[in-house]
């Protein structure tokens, strides 16, 4: 019972928050933060696991966020509706939407996994700086391709993605995006947490510490390296997908560099190699930020500065690498995970 | 392509060649003495070349106050030089007191630096948008244009100052780095940062040198950008900085000749690339390189590898 | 059967031969020592074994297969593990994890089975502690186990670090400088612990040390380095009188003296 209690508490949790967004407690504007804060959490979450986990400096997120989110558009457009780029060639039918809304957004994830391969692969023999260059080449190089794709929209962007989400409310109303996001949160977090628990999800850690220690102790870096990679831009493509539909309108300028600014942020200010911390950081900085949204351009020297001012004087971020269970012990034994 | 408008393309390549060898500089400097990739270097530029636009319409009388003299262009065009080098430099030396030093003096990861180095940048850029607004500024025409014809291939004498002015830079870094104490004691510190201080080098003096020779640097680059495109927005050094940075790291990071080749190879790529593919292509080829590049050669043409030990 | 063969090997770091026609082979049991001034390229002989370097010419054959070509964590699969000069761990995790890390080549689960769950992940992980706790019961480190290294004594880390390298099940073992650093009394613990280990898991033992106390204490075999080549072999007694050894390490003077 214990073991299944973070879980029950979990969808207690999103049961709530279905409940009041199905019977519209809260007001458009505090859904649509509260999703952000989700598709957040995906994006901060799994850039740790290279920026914190890995330690490597991965400065190109956004650039894995705008191929899920551009994957998962036109394939749901193409098999659901009848205005996108493939006219009727793939179209199935609006009614299948609700069945394999999941699906498309995990090819999305697949898709961007791929994309990290670009990355993943110039990590075996680079590091540092240098793979920092490689990882913000790949954010232009993925922006700049789907500028130069006319068929997509180039750098008008592409909508209609609103299409979709009716689509499934038509079948049944429920607030699709909501739980969808919440059960991709749940999942990503918990793939995040035991790779990264496990034995061989530790040889992450063991080449953040030493490389070299951990490729003549047995430790396969090029493959860990490449799980990792993929793992992190896997969901950050699912979280871009997501974030495509609840905004329903993308453009490649969405996903630049501020972009990715933005999620190194929330990862720093959580602390390096702490996956409770980036969910708490998720949820804090999304909110900031729409409280700073009144002074508009000066949002922008304000996140810079803050990043610095915490590089000055807490480096570790708020969490440092502890996890929840560190800082309050007594929660470890409510959430026990298996001890051997 | 006939070969009049392939010489117009090579003096083309020079002179981009020319505006990202400048800034590599920058890159490289303080590459070579801190190991730190100083990604604020691109903003510097475009500081340099807003401060190049208020000294110019300063001295010319059309901005804030109007002289009671005139002075000529040329003048004008110099003073301008001067003053922004110097002042863009007390920019760059601001930033590496306040920004870098203090982590430095912690003892802070290089991981830090590098991510406020990135911050300062985005700072630079949101506070002149946020101060300056985003509209375009056009930067007074201080040289007029003279349009030289030579067996068919056109050029101007701007152009000619641009690529004269980055050879000159050149051999001045190259003679101050190899010749002079102060050069020496740059190299020292990229060797050893622990042992050049205990041999009586004043470190941060050397380091101040260093960010000054970067900025002024990239100033003048800022100030003849645009007096060959005379058009300044807050974002206009993001691009051309990222660009130089592929050049430097392309020739080696860390190499003053690298900078240049590599500033000369990517202005020669780009321009012969847009002359085959649609202009929108540029940054992605660009982009394309550097990804090839790092993944195959990641110390570039000039750079040497440091040897791992166990 | 040889357990390990050098075959002609040379090596050169850019225009500098670091290694010069090296031949040697190592039987099973043996207890060997590989001595030489600083920088005669005796971290470069374990480094090629490694994998961690590609000879330029010649061919490393362990256990009769060729190894001049895999890549470090495959040497270190096939059971030949070993220290480093400066210890090596990772320090941001504890010891017992240290010494579940280094058994990465053995996990018999894939990541998915880490992610889901699954029994196989959940019988090897407890496969995988077991033995790391084993082996820190027998070194006498397992108060140390959730202890991060760097906060351990020097000893005691160096001693973990070996407990590492058990981890592996490894049938030979390769010790870079154990001693270096270390007091009298942790030296003699630490010939001890060689001695003890060598018998407890049948191991074949190599190690370079300047520490003659070690050497001279532990070896059957030595081999002495210098620029590369092997200017002396034997055992620890024949070693100490060549000529050739003194010169290397003392200069031609200290050779005509110990002639005299």
């Amino acid at each position: 019972m214990r073991h299944y209690l973070s879980l029950i508490l979990y969808l207690a949790v999103c049961l709530l928050i279905v409940v009041t967004f199905q019977q519209n407690w809260l007001n458009p504007y505090i859904q649509i933060v509260m999703m952000f804060i989700g598709i957040n959490v995906m994006l901060s979450s799994s850039l740790n696991l290279i920026n914190g986990y890995m330690g490597e400096f991965s400065c190109g997120h956004a650039g894995f966020m705008a191929v899920g989110a551009y994957a998962a558009s036109l394939l749901n457009m193409g098999l659901f509706t009848t205005t996108s780029v493939f006219g009727h060639s793939i179209f199935i039918g609006p009614r299948y939407a609700v069945f394999l809304f999941p699906v498309t957004l995990i090819i999305a994830g697949v898709a961007a996994a791929l994309v990290g391969l670009l990355v993943a692969i110039p990590s075996f023999k680079t590091r540092g700086d240098y793979l920092a260059i490689i990882t913000l080449a790949v954010n232009y190089i993925v922006k700049s391709s789907i500028e130069n794709i006319q068929v997509i929209g180039g750098a008008r962007g592409f909508m209609g993605m609103r299409q979709v989400v009716t689509a499934m409310t038509d079948m049944i109303d429920i607030p699709w995006l909501m739980i969808w996001i919440l059960a991709f949160i749940g999942i990503s977090i918990v793939a995040l947490k035991r790779f990264v628990g496990s034995t061989y999800g530790k040889g992450v850690i063991a080449i953040r510490d030493d490389e070299i220690a951990a490729e003549i102790m047995s430790v396969n870096t090029q493959r860990v390296k490449l799980i990792a990679f993929m793992l992190s831009s896997g969901i950050a493509g699912i979280a871009g997908g997501l974030f495509a539909h609840v905004l329903g309108y993308i453009n490649p300028g969405t996903f630049t560099i501020m972009k990715s600014t933005e999620i190194m942020v929330m990862v720093y200010l959580g602390g390096m190699g702490s996956l409770s911390g980036s969910v708490m950081s998720a949820i804090l900085f999304t909110v900031m930020l729409e409280f700073l949204r009144p002074l508009q351009l000066f949002k922008w020297v304000l996140i810079p500065l803050l990043l610095i001012v915490l590089m000055l004087f807490r480096p570790e971020g708020l969490m440092g690498n502890r996890e929840l269970t560190d800082v309050f012990p007594r929660l470890r034994r409510l959430f026990s995970s298996r001890e051997y | 392509m006939d070969i009049q408008s392939f010489f117009q393309d090579v003096l083309n390549a020079f002179q981009w060649g020319s505006f990202y060898a400048l800034i590599a500089l920058g890159y490289t400097l303080v590459y070579g003495v801190l190991l730190l990739i100083n990604f604020a270097h691109g903003d510097i530029f475009m500081v340099g070349a807003y401060i190049g636009f208020f000294v110019a319409t300063f001295l010319l009388g059309t901005y804030a106050v109007h002289l009671p003299f005139h002075l000529p262009h040329l003048v004008i065009f110099v003073l301008t030089l001067v003053i922004t080098m110097i002042l863009t430099a007390g920019v760059g030396v601001t930033l590496e007191r306040v920004a870098y030093r203090p982590l430095r003096r912690k003892g802070a990861g290089r991981l830090y630096i590098v991510i406020t180095a990135l911050m300062a940048g985005l700072i630079l850029e949101n506070g002149n948008l946020a101060l300056l607004g985003a509209s375009r500024k056009a930067f007074p025409t201080l040289i007029h244009d003279t349009v030289y014809t030579v067996a068919g291939v056109s050029f101007t004498n701007i152009r000619i100052v641009v690529i004269l002015a980055a050879l000159a830079v050149f051999l001045f870094l190259e003679t101050i780095v190899r010749k002079t104490k102060i050069g020496m004691a740059m190299r020292a510190i990229s060797f050893d940062r622990v042992a050049v201080p205990l041999m009586g080098i004043p470190i941060d003096t050397v380091i101040v040198f260093t960010f000054i020779l970067g900025s002024s640097m990239a100033a003048l680059a800022g100030v003849l950008f645009v007096s060959a495109y005379p058009v300044l927005e807050p974002y206009m050094g993001a691009m051309i900085g990222w660009k130089a940075f592929i050049a430097a790291v392309v020739g080696g990071i860390g190499d003053i000749r690298g900078a240049f080749i590599g500033g000369f190879l990517l202005g020669f790529i780009e321009i012969f690339v847009a002359a085959v593919f649609p202009s929108t292509f540029r940054d992605l080829i660009s982009f394309g390189i550097l990804l090839i590049f790092l993944s195959l050669k990641p110390t570039g043409i000039f750079g040497v590898a440091r040897a791992q030990k166990i | 059967m040889p357990l390990l063969e050098f075959k002609q090997i040379n090596h050169f770091f850019g225009g500098l031969q670091a290694v010069h026609n090296f031949n040697l082979t190592l039987e099973s049991g043996e207890l060997i020592g590989l001595i030489g001034p600083n920088g005669a390229g005796k971290t470069t002989i374990f480094n090629l074994m490694s994998g961690f370097y590609k000879p330029t010419q010649g061919d490393i054959l362990f256990q009769e297969n060729s190894i001049t070509h895999l890549k470090p964590h495959q040497v270190t699969a096939l059971g030949l593990a070993r220290t480093f000069q400066n210890i090596r761990m990772w320090n941001s995790m504890t010891v017992l994890e240290n010494l579940c890390i280094s058994q990465h080549y053995r996990m018999g689960y894939s990541f998915m089975d880490a992610i889901f769950s699954t029994k196989t992940y959940h019988e090897n992980e407890k496969a995988v502690v077991n033995l790391a706790m084993e082996i820190l019961d027998i070194l006498g480190l397992s108060s140390a186990a959730n202890e991060y290294p760097k906060n351990l004594p020097y000893g005691l880390q160096r001693r973990v670090e070996i407990g590492r390298a058990l981890t592996i099940k490894p049938s030979l073992l390769l010790l870079d400088e154990p001693a270096a650093g270390m007091n009298p009394s942790d030296i003699d613990k630490l010939i001890e612990l060689i001695r003890w280990i060598r018998e407890r898991f049948h191991l074949t033992i190599w190690l370079i040390e300047h520490q003659m106390k070690v050497v001279m204490s532990l070896c059957e075999r030595l081999c002495v380095l210098d620029f590369g080549q092997i200017i002396a072999e034997g055992s620890p007694s024949d070693v100490k009188n060549n000529p050739r050894v003194i010169s290397a390490y003392l200069g031609d003077e200290g050779a005509d003296d110990a002639e005299n």
